[in-house]
């Protein structure tokens, strides 16, 4: 993607990234520029596919997108909401309520089952409790994981525990999804599956979804590629 | 706060070892504040028994009836003090006694005083040769109406009936009448005997607002008179037996702290990853240390509640006055505080790395 020449205002869109630089700071003081001046938007049902290679920034766009990394300078809009400014606190406040998480090893709570697995985004945010229960069957349902709402996590397949994990990402309602190497601890067939399914679920839902990969193969099931490479953008 | 309560009943075996170590712990703490409250109960029943507003000692005593004499002209002066209403004098004679069925040499302790004015829970002194008896006898086989010999002299004491919680310097306690006291004292401690209307302490009751000091100084110093809890206090070896066991109780509590936060710094420590998604999923520092100390609270109070009952069971197994343990529901509570405090303290040792766990290691590292 190229720069724009002035900063957007905020808009419907999923995602709107403006100039964004992250700079780490290096124990011997040098800096590491991570992410160079990166712009992109993201309509909001677009599902994007962010390629590069290990070290490439995509982690870190993705972590700044998501709210759990603030950007040493730029602007970040997610969702009609401008973070760039947020503090922690209100960074932790935007994780619940604006974006969904599909970590690269699931990570599931192993001691919670299917349906609390969902439930914990509500235990750890909003609280809204029976419309929280009702959304976590309803997600089941269309998961097909209704008879496997009491499994704990060590008793569901490699694909069952991505599901649950996107249905997890899902509960809050989220503008955005992030998607970090859903398929990379997955063969080929259900590397496949699980982005089949990535791609129903959030074009039903007509949610984003930025999809950070560095395997080209599983690209066609989103909209769009954007590559990076040492920090930059390339669309 | 849920989701580590759901963590601990879902996955006990994780706690167990902690919950084992506080346990032991809990029982150790518990044991040794019954031990203290039993050494403390058995030296001073007969002393807290005193329904008195001052109990008066010769000056040079240091608060021991055996060192005290207070003559006839001291007690007058006592007895005209503003607000005194009542005086007693009081005795004590601390001797062996044979118990019919034990062996010739198979003593046991007791202190036998004579008093006119009668402790709480003991009746009116009986007549000449009789005694009530502390119950504590009763685990020796004294019985009601039975006859045991004291000190060398064997004086012959019967056993009108029992008396509770009036021990002395850990010696079961006769009460008889002074004619009795100063007969058995001149017979066995020759050297200890009175002079008629000699005493060695006073029981005063009264309505004085300060009356140790207003006694104390009617009499020109030659006296030295406490409240009945500073005569506790006062009792030799009380203060030091309370200090080195409350030292001893201290130290156990510290080390409590320690295995509550070393256990929980390494649970932290396991649990980054974990950490790192929950944040990552919205979750505040405060809510995940919240849910530690909810877990250590927990695991502390059933460790706190199994020792209490093993205690217990222990108190009531061994058999009555082989060792001073006093076990009481107000010791339990007060360790269990004790522990649930150094519970949450331990934990916040684990507050700095928790508070330090980057959302972003969920992502895992920037790429």
């Amino acid at each position: 993607m190229t720069a724009a020449p002035t900063a957007p205002a905020p808009t419907a869109t999923a995602l709107q990234l403006h100039d964004v630089r992250k700079v780490y700071t290096m124990g011997d003081g040098s800096d590491v520029v991570a992410l160079d001046h990166a712009t992109l938007t993201l309509a909001s049902d677009e599902i994007i596919a962010l390629v590069g290679p290990s070290g490439s920034g995509k982690t870190t766009l993705c972590s700044i997108a998501g709210g759990i990394l603030s950007a040493t300078e730029g602007t970040i809009i997610v969702g009609g909401e401008d973070i760039s400014g947020h503090n922690a606190k209100e960074l932790t406040k935007f994780r619940q309520d604006k974006v969904g998480f599909v970590f690269q090893s699931v990570n599931l709570v192993p001691f919670l089952n299917t349906r609390e697995n969902l439930l914990v985004v509500d235990e750890l945010g909003k609280r809204t409790g029976a419309p929280a229960k009702a959304r976590a069957d309803q997600l089941l349902e269309e998961l097909g994981l209704a008879d496997r709402a009491k499994n704990l996590p060590s008793q569901l397949s490699g694909g069952q525990r991505q599901r649950v994990a996107i249905g997890r990402a899902l509960m809050n309602d989220p503008a955005l999804v992030l998607f970090d190497e859903p398929t990379s601890a997955l063969d080929t067939k259900l590397g496949e599956q699980v982005m089949e399914l990535i791609r129903n679920e959030m074009k039903t839902r007509g949610t984003a979804a930025i999809v950070v990969t560095h395997d080209e193969r599983i690209t066609h099931y989103c909209d769009r590629s954007v590559h990076i490479i040492d920090g930059r953008l390339d669309a | 706060m849920k989701l580590a309560l759901t963590e601990l009943r879902r996955r006990p075996g994780r706690f167990s070892t902690a919950a084992v170590i506080l346990t032991l712990i809990a029982i150790l703490l518990m044991f040794l504040g019954g031990l203290l409250d039993g050494l403390i109960a058995s030296s001073t029943g007969a002393i807290r028994a005193q329904d008195a507003d001052a109990i008066v000692y010769s000056d040079t005593a240091q608060a021991s009836f055996v060192r005290s004499r207070i003559e006839p002209q001291t007690r007058a002066a006592v007895e005209a003090v503003d607000g005194v209403t009542e005086v007693g004098g009081i005795g004590i004679v601390q001797l062996g006694a044979r118990i019919p069925g034990k062996g010739p040499r198979d003593l046991s302790g007791v202190a036998l005083f004579g008093y006119e004015i009668a402790p709480t829970g003991v009746p009116d002194a009986p007549p000449a040769g009789q005694a009530w008896a502390d119950d504590v006898l009763e685990a020796d086989g004294v019985e009601v109406g039975m006859i045991i010999e004291v000190g060398p002299a064997r004086s012959p004491i019967e056993i009108v009936g029992f008396v509770s919680d009036t021990t002395f310097n850990g010696q079961a306690s006769l009460w008889a009448s002074p004619d009795t006291w100063r007969e058995v004292l001149s017979a066995n401690r020759p050297d200890a005997q009175l002079g008629a209307g000699v005493w060695q302490g006073l029981i005063v009751r009264g309505d004085g607002t300060d009356l140790p000091a207003a006694i104390d100084a009617v009499t020109d110093g030659t006296t030295e008179s406490f409240t009945v809890d500073e005569a506790i206090d006062a009792i030799p070896g009380i203060s030091e037996q309370t200090a080195t066991f409350n030292q001893i109780i201290g130290v156990t509590i510290a080390i409590a702290l320690v295995v509550i936060g070393l256990f929980f710094a390494l649970l932290t420590v396991e649990r980054t990853s974990l950490y790192g998604v929950l944040k990552a999923l919205g979750a505040k520092s405060s809510t995940i240390f919240a849910g530690l100390v909810a877990q250590a609270v927990v695991v502390t109070a059933i460790a706190s509640v199994i020792a209490g009952a093993l205690v217990v069971l222990l108190d009531v197994l061994l058999p009555p006055g082989s060792i001073p343990l006093l076990i009481t529901p107000g010791r339990i509570i007060l360790s269990t505080v004790l522990l649930l405090v150094a519970a949450v303290l331990g934990c916040s040792f684990s507050l700095r790395r928790v508070l330090r766990v980057d959302p972003a290691s969920a992502i895992g590292t920037t790429s």
